[in-house]
């Protein structure tokens, strides 16, 4: 897949995007016949955004390839759920997998995309998703390390700021590292950033302007041009 | 050669005290209640445990947890949102956790059950969960050592074995149980149907009997359940 890049679209008349802003946002840059992975939280709800006729075969690493949407009164069954845990249906042409069939897919690069939540992601495109490091904290990682190396490409839904204002686009991670340079799309609330050898660029603004960002991140951003 | 027992408290009898045992399920789905609540009343102490996760909610392995039996979990994912017996445990420090990224959690069962050693995985490099662990670089990727996981029994949930303890899974319930079948010395089936051999159809076989040593029949659970996360 490649994106065309063209000139960064800047929107600061318009409010930060909202979470089903933001799925809809990365469904749009999911190609046609894709293999996916769906992180748990955030990302999941970029299935509802999916266009049916698109081909896009969701995977789940708990075992099974072509996953439907979200269970509902009788389809609920409890041999049938997402890796969130929460019960969901299959589209047809889906196969179950044993879990060593479902990370040999992530690891051996078969999917063409995973979306990701994060705690920080460097612009160096280190992601830190699994552990906040805090003394009370129980570690968790489950899939996370191992969609963050095997996947084609990693994008990452996340909002640019946690909840005290501090920025989660960072020059270097605080919180325990993931998988080192692996991340090739941030999707925030403010901005959509692309990670390049050359930089970290911006594609899009919403409420703010490449230059705001800038200061409020202090990071050296680069507007996208045609190359 | 399987033997098919008529009570989960008899295919469990023989768990020892300070074994490691394979549970397998993803949360509830595929998890062995049956049998897992067959070996709380059975007894066996000191369990060093290989499960994805660490128990959900009050049953099946959050029981056996509850009940104490268990010195160390080995696991991707311990914490979630209806993990509190676990979370409890350890916090007062009274239970061990080694977290295992799940791809690599498996692959240590599929080696430990294929009779491979150990072996170099990309996944966690560099990581705080490679800490003290052998990496090398090959062709500019970096590597970890990872070693085999095999264990003293599996208790698996499984959907229907025939006669031969050829068994096959239903949906996701499917997760770990093929792996964990081949990791272990002694493996525990807990199946919803037995049937005779031949009833299935030997192209559609997930786990063939060579690696089953015990099958048990349990009680179809209602199929649709709540939401558990």
């Amino acid at each position: 897949m490649s994106h065309v890049v063209c000139e960064t679209a800047e929107h600061p008349d318009r409010p930060p995007l909202s979470m089903a802003e933001l799925a809809q946002r990365v469904a749009n840059d999911i190609p046609e016949k894709s293999y996916v992975n769906l992180g748990i939280g955030q990302p999941t709800q970029v299935a509802d955004f999916l266009d049916p006729a698109s081909g896009v075969v969701l995977h789940t690493e708990n075992g099974m390839l072509g996953m439907g949407p979200t269970a509902v009164g009788e389809q609920i069954d409890r041999d049938l759920t997402n890796a969130g845990k929460v019960p969901v249906t299959e589209m047809p042409g889906a196969a179950y997998l044993s879990s060593a069939d479902a990370f040999s897919m992530i690891r051996g690069g078969h999917l063409d995309i995973c979306v990701l939540g994060a705690f920080q992601v460097s612009v160096e495109g280190d992601l830190a998703n699994w552990h906040t490091g805090l003394p009370d904290a129980i570690p968790a990682v489950g899939g996370a390390m191992d969609l963050a190396i095997g996947a084609k490409q990693v994008f990452v839904m996340m909002t640019l700021f946690d909840k005290d204002g501090i920025p989660k686009l960072v020059s270097d991670c605080t919180y325990p590292i993931t998988a080192f340079a692996c991340v090739d799309r941030v999707y925030t609330d403010y901005a959509i950033f692309v990670f390049r050898s050359a930089g970290v660029q911006v594609e899009e603004t919403y409420g703010c302007t490449v230059g705001e960002l800038t200061q409020r991140l202090s990071l050296h951003l680069e507007h996208c041009s045609f190359r | 050669m399987v033997t098919l027992v008529e009570t989960s408290d008899e295919a469990v009898e023989d768990v020892r005290d300070g074994a490691t045992l394979l549970v397998g399920g993803f949360g509830l789905a595929g998890m062995p209640l049956e049998l897992i609540d067959a070996l709380i009343r059975q007894g066996a102490m000191g369990l060093t445990v290989v499960s994805n996760n660490a128990g959900n909610g009050d049953v099946g392995l959050a029981a056996l947890l509850a009940a104490g039996r268990v010195r160390k979990m080995i696991c991707s994912f311990p914490r979630q949102a209806d993990s509190y017996v676990f979370d409890a445990l350890y916090r007062a420090r009274r239970i061990e956790l080694e977290v295992v990224p799940q791809g690599t959690l498996v692959e240590r069962m599929r080696a430990g059950g294929a009779g491979i050693g150990p072996f170099y995985c990309p996944t966690g490099a560099g990581t705080a969960l490679a800490a003290g662990k052998e990496a090398r670089v090959f062709g500019g990727r970096e590597y970890v050592l990872e070693h085999p996981i095999t264990a003293d029994a599996a208790l698996i949930s499984a959907h229907r074995a025939d006669a031969m303890g050829n068994l096959v899974y239903r949906k996701t319930a499917r997760n770990f149980g093929p792996v964990m079948a081949t990791a272990a010395r002694l493996v525990i089936v807990q199946v919803t149907q037995v049937v005779p051999a031949g009833a299935l159809d030997s192209e559609v076989i997930v786990t063939p009997g060579i690696y089953v040593d015990r099958v048990v029949r349990v009680q179809a659970a209602a199929v649709a359940a709540g939401t558990e996360c």
